[in-house]
């Protein structure tokens, strides 16, 4: 094998830090795959979940329980006629969802799966990742204007509108989180997002009941200001279907259209990731110092193994479930492979789990390692992910100018005074 | 390309001229706090912005299509165009007989066909001089009620969803749904019903019927709280509706707005108190009023409203008398000359039918007061300096059928 694959395998730092391009360009192919997968796989979700929250069934056609209905819709939208109104600025319509859609995904690079598991860690990760993401909406506005059409154009400015009234909240939440990690011996915080994490780890606490309910209602600004950001229910005017059509997508169609969807829910999960990551202790397991004993270190390893195995056994009802009717003969089969597989990862997981502790030392034990932090992390994300479900099924969309109001004049003010508050604290106990 | 030629593409092929308000300026209700016609102060240096809602928008209700006039979100005007749905129901009138046309009317408002055909049959039954005996009468009265429930369900889902909660919608069709099966094991049809004749009803309860009308109240006593419990203090439904699309009761009653938008600006005016008619006089309910004249208020008395409904099924069913449900009816059906005009309350409001007669079998002349229609006025003032989040909830709160605005 050769040097430069080998040689990173025992590192503990991330391969940007490393200096090595090729597991860098590895993780980078890791992720993308990985994101545009959990993009498709929350597709399903959510109109399973929307469905369940409707009484209604959602996707059931297409595949067993519609499992393959990403992929349908996928190829469909492939196969549909793109179309560029001719009124429209032809460049400028084209590079617009490419805009967003770079934006959602360079966010990635810093987002820390692992204390190793990034592509790289910048010692201004969070501000990189702000930055980056707030880029988002420029793609969102220069497709509204592009378009040369009028829902879009009002989708457009509310969107940033919108955009500029939460990123200061969102902005200043974020600054008191990273006050907290100040709040070691040295006395320096840090802006790297391995950096917050790590000293979530020192001081043993997630920064969501550090100072409880500072960090809570910072946390919880954050919260309220992502789903701004997103542009998601209830904040989503700038493509209020009952109002603006579709707002400032009214014009795309295809493979553009599917582009943006494609960056809003990679959007999503990036701004959850910062949200686990400031917040709720990024990979870190729950209770790592309380409960660090080798044999909790097993019970917790046996997690990811275990959720697969409960994936694995409600497919597997779904299969008995299934009427026998020749008909679903294809689908049964279908979902009883999908329910073998997962129970085979599954296995796999719980053999790496028990290899590791078998073998301290190996390269077992630290892929068994890897694994539980991506299994956390993905875990507080989905729960993020599930919320946004959940908001969408439940609450009446807000108007514009009363989302404008609640930003400037409740949220701002709010993190200010949450900011202080920190730095204040923050000082008298030490 | 000037700023210009942008806002005045949005008209297609309509002049600026037909925004001209001038003819709502004539009209006789106060118009001093309404002149938003040029804004003192614009958002920004801009131009005004026309665009079209409609007639193919997600948000309203059918092929209504409003013009509006923006100045940023602003609303500085509004108009109507309407005619998308035009049959000329009035027209073929003139060509059917009475007993003929009575299908029609289910096509008007067909949320609320068993309101418009009992308006109809009792319309004719006035003009006959006969009347349909009590056990009709209740019948009629149970499933008008019904048909009140099941047209503000679909009211409550498609409001809620145009400001932006989903939801509700399916929970609301979910329950419908048993209404609509008691409507199709009566007369075989759901939505269009054609359920009475003129001097009675054709069909005679299927048995089990009031059990299963008892059930159907058991059952959607408490569905009306969860619609509530998702909406009533919902934060953002509050925030979406409260003083939204006011309009004042000397407004509503000059604009000859009828049903819960007048109600809800505190004019107690309900036909079925007012002028009884079928059998409401024998029923004991309540006539909900707001107070605002807001959407929230809309809202509210359209809830209650479908509460007393309930009350008012279960006392039907309760007394349901024995007896003929036919009154005596010629064959041919050929009233006299002559002209009269009887109205009803409809879920939206007053349903009137003017009807002159010639003596023959086929009326000379139908006019219909449709309530969307005259309610659907109202637009205009309730948007005003609002923005357009407000003009889709407004449109919503109005509870428009455009088969009944355009007939």
């Amino acid at each position: 094998m050769p040097n430069f694959i080998m040689s990173y395998l025992g590192s503990t730092v991330t391969p940007g830090e490393a200096g090595n391009q090729f597991w860098a360009l590895m993780y980078v192919l890791i992720i993308f795959a990985g994101v545009s997968v959990a993009v498709m796989a929350m597709n399903w979700l959510e109109r399973k979940a929307l469905a369940h929250f409707q009484i209604r069934l959602g996707p059931m056609r297409v595949g067993p329980h519609g499992l393959l209905q990403p992929i349908a819709d996928a190829l469909k939208l492939m196969l549909k006629e793109d179309i560029i109104p001719a009124e429209a600025d032809q460049f400028v319509f084209w590079v617009a969802p490419l805009i967003g859609l770079l934006a959602s995904f360079t966010v990635y690079t810093v987002i820390p799966f692992g204390p190793s598991q990034a592509v790289s860690d910048m010692n201004i990760g969070i501000l990189f990742m702000l930055g980056v993401s707030s880029l988002g909406v420029l793609g969102i506005v220069v497709a509204g204007w592009a378009s040369n059409s009028h829902y879009p154009l009002i989708g457009a400015l509310r969107s940033s509108a919108q955009m500029v009234s939460y990123e200061v909240a969102m902005g200043l939440a974020v600054v008191s989180a990273i006050l907290m990690t100040s709040l070691n011996d040295k006395g320096t915080g840090t802006l790297s997002m391995i950096g917050i994490v790590q000293s979530q780890q020192q001081q043993g606490i997630w920064f969501i009941f550090k100072f409880f309910p500072l960090g809570f209602i910072a946390f919880g600004i954050f919260a309220i200001a992502m789903i701004a950001e997103t542009n998601r229910a209830p904040f989503d005017m700038a493509e209020a279907e009952s109002e603006l059509t579709a707002g400032y997508h009214t014009e795309y169609s295809g493979l553009r259209w599917s582009l943006f969807m494609l960056a809003e829910y990679a959007a999503m999960i990036a701004v959850s990731s910062i949200a686990v990551t400031l917040w709720l202790g990024g990979w870190m397991r729950p209770f790592p110092n309380l409960l660090h004993a080798p044999a909790w270190d097993f019970i917790f390893s046996l997690f990811p193994g275990l959720t697969f195995l409960g994936l694995a056994a409600i497919a597997l009802i779904g299969t008995a479930r299934m009427p026998s009717h020749s008909f679903f003969k294809v689908q049964r089969i279908g979902l009883g492979g999908f329910a073998v597989l997962l129970g085979f990862i599954a296995l796999v997981l719980l053999a790496i789990a028990a290899a590791g502790r078998s073998v301290e030392t190996s390269l077992a034990a630290r892929f068994n390692e890897g694994i539980g932090y991506v299994y956390w992390f993905v875990l507080k994300v989905a729960v993020f992910m599930y919320l946004f479900i959940w908001y969408r099924a439940t609450w009446p969309r807000y108007r514009f100018d009363q989302l404008m109001r609640i930003g400037w004049k409740v949220m701002l003010p709010i993190s200010l005074g949450v900011l202080v508050v920190t730095a204040i604290v923050g000082v008298l106990v030490k | 390309m000037t700023e210009n030629d942008v806002s005045s593409r949005g008209l297609s092929g309509l002049d600026q001229s037909r925004l001209d308000r001038s003819r709502l300026d004539q009209s006789r209700f106060d118009q001093s706090n309404l002149d938003l016609e040029t804004p003192e102060k614009p958002y920004l240096d801009s131009n005004e912005l026309i665009i079209n809602m409609g007639p193919q928008h997600p948000a309203t209700h059918g092929v209504l299509r409003v013009i509006l006039k923006l100045d940023g979100e602003k609303v500085l005007g509004t108009e109507c165009v309407i005619g998308y749905l035009h049959r000329g129901v009035e027209k073929i009138a003139e060509n059917r007989t009475y007993a003929m046309f009575n299908p029609y009317v289910d096509r008007m408002d067909y949320v609320a066909a068993v309101s418009n055909g009992l308006g109809y049959c009792e319309a004719v039954e006035k003009l006959l001089n006969v009347e349909a005996p009590a056990r009709a009468k209740y019948i009629r009265v149970i499933l008008t009620e019904l048909n009140r429930i099941a047209s503000h369900q679909l009211w409550l889902g498609t409001h809620a969803l145009d400001i932006g909660a989903m939801t509700p919608l399916f929970y609301t069709f979910r329950d419908r749904e048993e209404i609509l099966k008691i409507f199709e094991r009566y007369c075989g049809a759901r939505l269009t019903t054609h359920a009475f004749r003129i001097g009675g009803c054709q069909y005679e309860t299927y048995a089990g019927f009031e059990k299963e009308v008892k059930n159907f109240l058991t059952f959607f006593a408490p569905k009306i709280d969860e619609y509530e419990a998702l909406l009533t203090t919902n934060r953002i439904w509050l925030e979406r509706t409260k003083n939204v699309g006011v309009i004042s009761a000397a407004d509503a009653i000059a604009l000859g707005v009828t049903g819960p938008v007048l109600r809800a600006s505190g004019v107690k005016w309900d036909l079925r108190k007012a002028q009884p008619y079928a059998a409401y006089a024998d029923f004991d309910f309540e006539i909900p009023i707001g107070e605002n004249g807001d959407t929230y208020d809309r809202y509210l008395v359209r809830m209650v409203e479908m509460r007393q409904s309930m009350r008012i099924i279960e006392q039907a069913v309760n007394g349901i008398p024995e007896g003929p449900i036919m009154g005596k009816v010629p064959k041919v059906i050929k009233p006299p000359v002559g002209e009269i005009y009887h109205s009803i309350e409809a879920p939206k409001g007053e349903l009137g039918y003017f009807i002159v007669s010639d003596g023959s079998t086929q009326p000379y002349r139908i006019r219909v007061r449709p309530p969307s229609f005259v309610n659907l006025q109202a637009l205009d003032i309730m948007v005003r300096g609002l923005l357009v989040a407000d003009v889709v909830a407004v449109i919503g709160t109005l509870d428009i059928v455009l088969g009944e605005v355009d007939r």
